[in-house]
């Protein structure tokens, strides 16, 4: 089978953006850019899916609707533990949230 | 598994010796009706005075019938019942068998006749005891196990019933339990025959071992033709069997269990430790009289053991002044030789005195009963507090109970082996099959001299009983004396036909010197039939015999009239005024201090054992400290180590997670 055109590009793509989302979520401290970097991993393996999905049919665009989903939800219920760790800390640092510690 | 209980499965001979195993049914029928009442009705007295000695009585009246048939012309010499399958598991099939044959219905016509009288004796003795209900629900349980062990017809189902007993000797010793002392007696009594008890299963397991049966007929079959003439393995067995005879029978080192036992209730030191479970030793090993046979080793182990126990706690008895353990001192003895006659060879002289023995000490330790009770009557009737059975505080008592004082009499002079009492013959039996063994084994002399002596202290201590008892004049105080009295016909009954058997015994097996064949001699001879082909030992007769005889009666009078006179020649100062004796008569008034030395050497190094290393080491350090604590404390330890990863800060959770989630990476990739 032949391989499709900007496979390789969007591949690529794809990589660079999940490792800003991992960098990102190691190195930032705020919650909030915390959130967004886990939603642009979450964008990033979108594409890998929709790049493969040439290669291997639709099955790939179904997933990235769940993924969408799910994003979706996450965002609804992250932002929501945002809001009440706000009202708790007058502070998104992650440095402040340490109430579990062994 | 079947589980009948029916007597009309057992094999064709049982049936022809009708429905032995009621023997055994009814009084175990009496003890849950006793013991029913005791827990819901124990005011009931009435009818437990009907159930305990009538349960045992139609027992008695089995046994009698079943003798009957058994002694009929043709009849067989042996009837099986099989009540139901007991085991199976590989090999072993055990059935709860019971057999009716000559030896065990010479047993069972003692045990439910005078364990019957002693019932009877009991309903006077026990009267207004709180307990009654109680008391015979474990005496008809007793006799229940008495009988399968008798009636047992393989090692394990004669153990259920020896253990059966042992049980039943426990409850009844301890019956007053509210005295600590006499629950320790109950106590020592059962840890003592624990160790017999181990000697008997290692017995048992080697049994199975070499014969792959433990039927008692199968193992008397079998053994002449696979075992030589004393081979260690029938040694090891019957050496083994002997400790739990030790143990049971109280012989040296394991008696002193029984002078505890005099803790419990009068007739049952009659029936218990006198006239039936303390002679299941003796009963094994006639059982057994085949392995015995085949073991001289052995044999000559149970007759030293035997001749040394009778002349040891003779020599105690001498200067005991309760009446009771002058008496349980008096059956050890008397046990001895009866180990001595079977550990000569001389099985039937065992059987018989174990018979003679039944009816007199029955006499004598009743006898005492009915003085117990008149003193402790008469005690309680003026308030004070003296020992009622103490020999010092008796005397004179000839004037207030005629009957209980001739009968005593008559069964001293049986136990003293004066001529024609029953006595006289077994003990006889037994001095004769000593001396004759000495022939081919010079050691049997010396067990014969032991056995002589213990006979000339026998008839002392005999009479020092009697006469510090019935004769002189009455130390029981002046305002006592008017209580004392004769014992009510229901005690004195009894009383009176165990006199008259004690009198007359020795019938069942006269001697040959008196123009007789012996009847017990006949009767047991299929039982010793094995025995008798590999070895059969002369008894003395003409001239040799007669001397025997004569130096016996001798030994008997000089005895008897020796401990009569001196005792009545000086002055017997109650026990409340008596001074503490010294020397040699302190020695054997505190029983050569032998429950001393075992306290210093056995229990207190075992308490100390128990404590230091046991309970301190093994259990406090080792169980609870390393082993429950220790590995509580480890894995809190690890919980520990675990805690500190759990910082509370998410990034460090989110950097292990990475990593985490690269090296998972990694590995799918086979970097």
């Amino acid at each position: 089978m032949e391989t499709p055109a900007l496979l390789g590009p969007s591949l690529a793509l794809s990589g660079i953006l999940f490792s800003i989302g991992v960098l990102g979520v190691l190195l930032r401290r705020n919650a909030i850019i915390l959130f967004m970097c886990i939603e642009l991993m979450l964008n990033a393996v979108n594409l890998a899916f929709i790049a493969f999905a040439r290669l291997h049919g639709s099955s790939g665009h179904v997933i990235v609707f769940f993924v969408m989903t799910v994003a979706a939800a996450e965002a609804a219920v992250g932002l929501a533990i945002m809001l009440a760790l706000f009202r708790h800390n007058q502070s998104l640092d992650l440095q402040d949230i340490n109430l579990l510690h062994g | 598994m079947t589980l009948s209980l029916l007597a009309a499965e057992g094999s064709g001979a049982g049936n022809t010796l009708g429905p032995f195993w009621l023997c055994v049914a009814l009084p175990l029928v009496g003890f849950v009706i006793n013991g029913l009442l005791a827990l819901y009705r124990p005011q009931a007295k009435a009818l437990v005075s009907i159930v305990g000695p009538g349960a045992v009585l139609a027992a008695f009246a089995v046994a009698v019938s079943a003798f009957l048939r058994l002694q009929a012309p043709g009849a067989p010499h042996q009837g099986d019942v099989t009540l139901w399958h007991w085991l199976l598991a590989g090999d072993l099939h055990l059935d709860m068998a019971l057999r009716l044959d000559r030896l065990s219905s010479v047993l069972l016509l003692v045990v439910t006749g005078v364990g019957g009288l002693i019932h009877l004796f009991s309903v006077g003795y026990m009267k207004e005891d709180a307990g009654y209900a109680r008391y015979f629900a474990y005496l008809n349980l007793f006799v229940a196990f008495m009988l399968v062990l008798i009636l047992g017809a393989s090692m394990p189902v004669l153990f259920i019933g020896w253990e059966g007993v042992g049980l039943c000797s426990y409850l009844l010793i301890g019956f007053w339990f509210d005295v600590e002392a006499n629950a320790n007696a109950g106590k020592k009594a059962f840890l003592m025959n624990r160790i017999g008890d181990f000697g008997f299963l290692v017995a048992m397991f080697l049994a199975w071992q070499v014969f792959g049966t433990l039927d008692f007929a199968a193992i008397a079959e079998q053994a002449p033709q696979r075992l030589p003439m004393g081979d260690p393995r029938v040694v090891a067995i019957t050496l083994f069997m002997f400790l739990g005879c030790i143990g049971k029978s109280a012989q040296i080192p394991l008696y002193t269990w029984l002078p505890d036992a005099m803790a419990g209730p009068t007739p049952v030191s009659a029936l218990i430790h006198a006239a039936t479970m303390v002679t299941a030793g003796v009963y094994l090993v006639a059982r057994s009289n085949v392995l015995f046979t085949l073991a001289p080793a052995t044999s000559t182990v149970v007759a030293g053991i035997g001749a040394l126990t009778a002349l040891f706690a003779a020599t105690i008895g001498l200067r005991q002044n309760d009446i009771k353990k002058v008496l349980a001192y008096s059956t050890v003895s008397q046990l001895g030789y009866m180990f001595l006659a079977v550990g000569s060879g001389a099985f039937v002289a065992g059987v018989f005195h174990l018979v003679t023995h039944a009816f007199f000490k029955a006499v004598l330790f009743l006898g005492s009963g009915s003085v117990i009770h008149a003193m402790h009557h008469a005690y309680h009737a003026t308030h004070r507090h003296e020992d009622a059975q103490d020999m010092r505080n008796m005397g004179g008592l000839r004037r207030w109970m005629p009957w209980t004082w001739a009968l005593m009499w008559i069964a001293t002079l049986a136990i003293a082996g004066i001529p024609f009492f029953a006595g006289f013959f077994s003990k006889d039996e037994i001095l004769a099959a000593a001396f004759a063994r000495g022939s081919d084994a010079r050691i049997y002399f010396v067990f014969y001299g032991f056995a002589a002596a213990a006979a000339l202290i026998t008839a002392i201590y005999m009479a020092r009983l009697m006469a510090m008892t019935f004769h002189g004049t009455n130390r029981t105080g002046e305002a006592e004396q008017a209580h004392l009295h004769e014992a009510p016909w229901i005690m004195t009954g009894p009383l009176a036909v165990l006199g008259v058997l004690s009198a007359v015994g020795g019938a069942i097996n006269l001697p040959a010197f008196l123009g007789q064949h012996g009847w017990l001699e006949g009767w047991l001879d299929p039982v010793l039939e094995a025995s008798h082909a590999i070895e059969r030992h002369a008894m003395p007769h003409g001239s040799t015999e007669w001397m025997l005889v004569g130096f016996a009666v001798a030994i008997g009078v000089v005895g008897l009239v020796l401990g009569f006179r001196r005792t009545l020649g000086g002055a017997i100062v109650p026990a409340r005024d008596a001074a503490a004796s010294t020397g040699v008569a302190r020695l054997l008034e505190q029983r050569y201090f032998v429950d001393e030395i075992y306290d210093a050497v056995i229990v207190r190094p075992i308490q100390w054992f128990s404590r230091v290393v046991l309970w301190k080491v093994v259990d406090q350090a080792l169980v609870d400290g390393l082993a429950v604590r220790g590995s509580a404390r480890l894995l809190e330890g690890f919980g520990w180590l675990g805690s500190r990863l759990q910082t509370g800060q998410v990034g460090l959770y989110l950097l292990l997670f990475v990593a985490g989630a690269v090296w998972v990476l990694g590995f799918m990739l086979g970097v």
